[in-house]
C-alpha cells in the first residue's frame, strides 16, 4: 500500500519545497531585475555574506530538530566578536585570539545546555536570561565602542578565514570576489549534514526531540545529549562572529541582532519541525538563502529596505503553516473536513484528495 | 533455546521487597519469582503497586528494603539501573514510551544501540537490512504497508505494540515486561498484541504482563499474581479458574478492605 507512506513523493527529497521557492524566487529577480540578478558578482557577493547565517542556521537546525530553542547566539556573536576582536586588536595575538573567540563561544554554548539539561530551565527562558546577560557582558567589557580592524587583511588570519584566494590569480571580476569563508562554511555543513543523518549524535538528536521520555526509555543520556547541542551552538555562532567580524574588519557590540529572526526563520522555513523531531540540514540552507536573497531582490526590485523584514516575516508565516498542513496528518485532517463543510467545496474533490494521502 | 543459554531457574527474583513513598508503604514482603519461560499477569486494583513492583524489577526504581536476584544471582541495590536491566537482558515495554512517533521504525529498532563504526558514524544499510528482518522474522509484518521506512506515526495501537515487542525480543531479551499494551487499543489491535505475548512464550522467554482488562491477560497467562495494597495476595492459576470466578474473586478482595 503505497497510500500509507503518503505525502508525494517529490515533497520527500530533503529540502524540496524550498529548493523550489528558492528557485522561484531567483527566477522572480531576474525577471524583475535582470541586470542584477543575470551577472554573476551579485552570487559572489551572496556567497560573502551568507556564510554566517547558514552556520547559526545549521546549529539551530539541532537546537530545533531537538525541540528546544536558542535565543541566546545574537550575544554569542556580541561575546566571542568582542573576545576575538579585543585580543586580535589590542594584544596582536593572531590566531590565539581566534581560538579564545571560539572557546568563549563553547563556553557560553556549555553553559546555556547546563541551564536547560541539568537545572531544569525551559530553553526559551533560560536563553532570553543568558542572552541578556552575555550581550550585557560584551557591552560593559568593550565600555561601548567597537574596534576597527584596520589592516587585518594582512595577517594570515584574515586571508585563511576570510580570504579572496584567487584575488590575484586572475583578472575575472567576480572570480576575485570569491571568498574562502563560503568554502568552510560548506565544508563545516556538508560534515554536519553528515552528523544528523548518519551519526549517532544526529539521531539522538531527533528521538529528543520527539520525545524526552521515550529517549530516556530507550537508553540515550538526554541530559548530556542536550548539553552537547547548546555546547556546539554556541561553536558555530563563534565562529559566524569571528568571520562576520573578520570580513567587516569591525566589531561592533550589535552586531549580533539582526540573526535572530533571520536565522530561527531560515531553519523553520527550509522544514525543520518547531515541535522538534524532524529536522533538514539542506533545508536550513535554502531557507537561509530565500532569506538572504530577499534583501538585494527587494532592493534591485526598487522596493525600499523597510520592505525586506516585511517580506521575510510573511514568508516564514506562510512556511510555518504550510509545513504544519503538510507534516501533521492530523492538521490536514481537520483541514480538509472544515474545507469540506464548506457548501460546495465538499464531496468529490474531498474524498479523492484524502485517497491521495 | 533460552536466550543467552546460561542456566538458571528464575529470571527474576524479588525477597522480602519493601518500598516505601515517604509514609505509603508501596510494597510489602514481596516474594515474587519469575521462570524462564512462563507469562505472569500482574492484575489488582488502580494503586495495588503493580506499577511501582515493575519498576523496582527493572531497575528504574530502587527497592527500600529487599533482595533482587537476576538469573538466580543476587544483584547489589545500588548498581541497579535502566541501563543495567538491559544489560541483563530484560526489557520493558511502556504503553506509549518506547517508540518515537516521527522517526522511521529502523532508527527506532537501534536507537541506544547502534551498529557504528569506531567515529559513531552509524552502519544505515545494515541497520536497515536487520530491521528489515525483524519485521519480516520476529514480528510477521508481511504485505501490510509498513517498511522499515515507515514512520511510527503511521502505525495503528496494535502495530506499535508489536514492534516494541519485536524489537525486545531481537535483543534477546529474557524477560519482556509489558505495562498495559492493551490500553486504549480497539478489539482487532488488542487480538494482535495479545498474538505477540504468544510469540514471546513460544520463542522460550519469559514476560510479565500488566493488565486491567481479566479478559486479556486470563487467556494468555500461565500463572496470575494478583496484587492489593502494596502486597501479593494470592496467585491464581487461570486454568482453574474462570474470567468471571475471578473477577468476582478481586471484587469480594475489594469489599474484604
Amino acid at each position: 500500500m503505497a497510500q500509507r507512506d503518503g505525502a508525494s513523493a517529490w515533497l520527500r527529497v530533503e529540502g524540496a519545497p524550498i529548493i523550489i521557492v528558492f528557485a522561484l524566487l531567483l527566477a522572480l529577480f531576474m525577471w524583475t531585475s535582470p541586470n542584477v540578478f543575470l551577472s554573476p558578482s551579485i552570487y559572489t557577493t551572496f556567497l560573502t555574506i551568507v556564510p554566517p547565517l547558514v552556520l547559526l542556521g545549521t546549529g539551530l537546525t539541532f537546537v530545533i530538530g531537538a525541540g528546544e530553542i536558542d535565543l541566546c547566539f545574537p550575544s554569542i556573536i556580541s561575546f566571542s566578536g568582542f573576545v576575538f576582536a579585543v585580543l586580535f586588536k589590542e594584544y596582536q595575538l593572531g590566531w590565539i585570539a581566534v581560538v579564545a573567540g571560539m572557546a568563549s563561544g563553547v563556553l557560553v554554548g556549555y553553559l546555556n545546555g547546563v541551564l536547560i539539561a541539568r537545572v531544569g530551565i525551559p530553553s526559551f527562558i533560560a536563553t532570553l536570561g543568558t542572552q541578556f546577560f552575555w550581550t550585557g557582558a560584551a557591552s560593559v567589557l568593550s565600555g561601548g565602542k567597537s574596534y576597527a580592524l584596520r589592516g587585518a587583511e594582512e595577517s594570515t588570519v584574515w586571508q585563511w578565514i576570510v580570504g579572496r584566494p584567487f584575488a590575484s590569480a586572475t583578472t575575472i571580476d567576480w572570480v576575485q570576489g570569491l571568498s574562502v569563508q563560503a568554502l568552510w562554511t560548506a565544508l563545516i555543513v556538508g560534515f554536519l549534514w553528515l552528523v544528523l543523518t548518519h551519526h549517532r549524535f544526529g539521531e539522538h538528536t531527533l528521538f529528543i526531540g520527539d520525545s524526552n521520555d521515550v529517549s530516556r526509555v530507550v537508553g540515550i543520556d538526554v541530559d548530556r545529549e542536550k548539553i552537547k547541542i547548546f555546547t556546539l551552538m554556541g561553536a558555530l555562532a563563534a565562529f559566524a562572529s569571528i568571520i562576520l567580524t573578520l570580513e567587516q574588519k569591525n566589531f561592533f557590540g550589535n552586531q549580533g541582532q539582526g540573526y535572530l529572526m533571520t536565522a530561527i526563520a531560515g531553519v523553520l522555513i527550509g522544514g525543520t519541525s518547531i515541535f522538534g523531531g524532524q529536522a533538514t540540514i539542506v533545508g536550513t540552507v535554502f531557507g537561509c538563502f530565500v532569506i538572504q536573497i530577499l534583501e538585494p531582490g527587494l532592493v534591485a526590485a526598487g522596493l525600499t529596505g523597510s520592505w525586506v523584514r516585511t517580506v521575510q516575516g510573511f514568508i516564514f508565516l506562510v512556511a510555518i503553516v504550510f509545513y504544519m498542513y503538510v507534516d501533521e496528518p492530523q492538521r490536514r485532517a481537520a483541514l480538509m473536513l472544515r474545507l469540506r463543510s464548506i457548501p460546495g467545496f465538499g464531496g468529490a474533490s474531498a474524498s479523492r484528495s484524502s485517497a491521495s494521502e | 533455546m533460552a536466550p543467552g543459554g546460561r542456566e538458571f531457574d528464575s529470571v527474576v527474583r524479588l525477597v522480602g521487597v519493601q518500598k516505601y513513598f515517604g509514609a505509603v508503604h508501596a510494597l510489602r514482603d514481596i516474594d515474587i519469582a519469575i521462570g524462564r519461560n512462563e507469562i505472569v499477569g500482574l492484575i489488582g486494583d488502580n494503586g495495588a503497586g503493580k506499577s511501582t513492583l515493575i519498576k523496582v524489577m527493572t531497575g528504574v526504581l530502587a527497592p527500600t528494603a529487599g533482595k533482587i536476584y537476576i538469573r538466580d544471582r543476587e544483584i547489589p541495590q545500588s548498581d541497579y539501573s535502566v541501563r543495567m536491566a538491559h544489560d541483563l537482558s530484560i526489557e520493558t515495554v511502556y504503553q506509549d514510551k518506547s517508540l518515537a512517533d516521527k522517526q522511521p521504525l529502523w532508527r527506532n529498532f537501534f536507537v541506544g544501540r547502534q551498529i557504528t563504526d569506531r567515529f559513531g558514524f552509524i552502519d544505515i544499510k545494515r541497520e536497515k537490512e536487520v530491521a528489515q528482518r525483524i519485521l519480516i522474522d520476529v514480528i510477521g509484518f508481511r504485505g501490510v504497508g509498513i517498511t522499515v521506512d515507515s514512520t511510527v506515526s503511521k502505525l495503528s495501537g496494535g502495530e506499535r505494540q508489536g514492534i516494541a515487542i519485536g524489537r525486545a525480543m531481537h535483543y534477546n531479551a529474557d524477560l519482556i515486561v509489558l505495562d498495559e499494551p492493551t490500553a486504549a487499543l480497539g478489539v482487532a489491535e488488542v487480538r494482535k498484541v495479545i498474538d505477540f505475548v504468544r510469540l514471546i512464550k513460544s520463542s522460550g522467554r519469559a514476560c510479565i504482563y500488566i493488565e486491567h482488562n481479566l479478559a486479556h491477560v486470563h487467556e494468555v497467562a500461565d500463572r496470575l499474581v494478583v496484587l492489593d495494597r502494596g502486597r501479593i495476595v494470592s496467585e491464581i492459576n487461570p486454568r482453574q479458574m474462570s474470567v468471571n470466578e475471578l473477577t468476582e474473586y478481586l471484587i469480594d478482595l475489594q469489599h474484604r478492605g
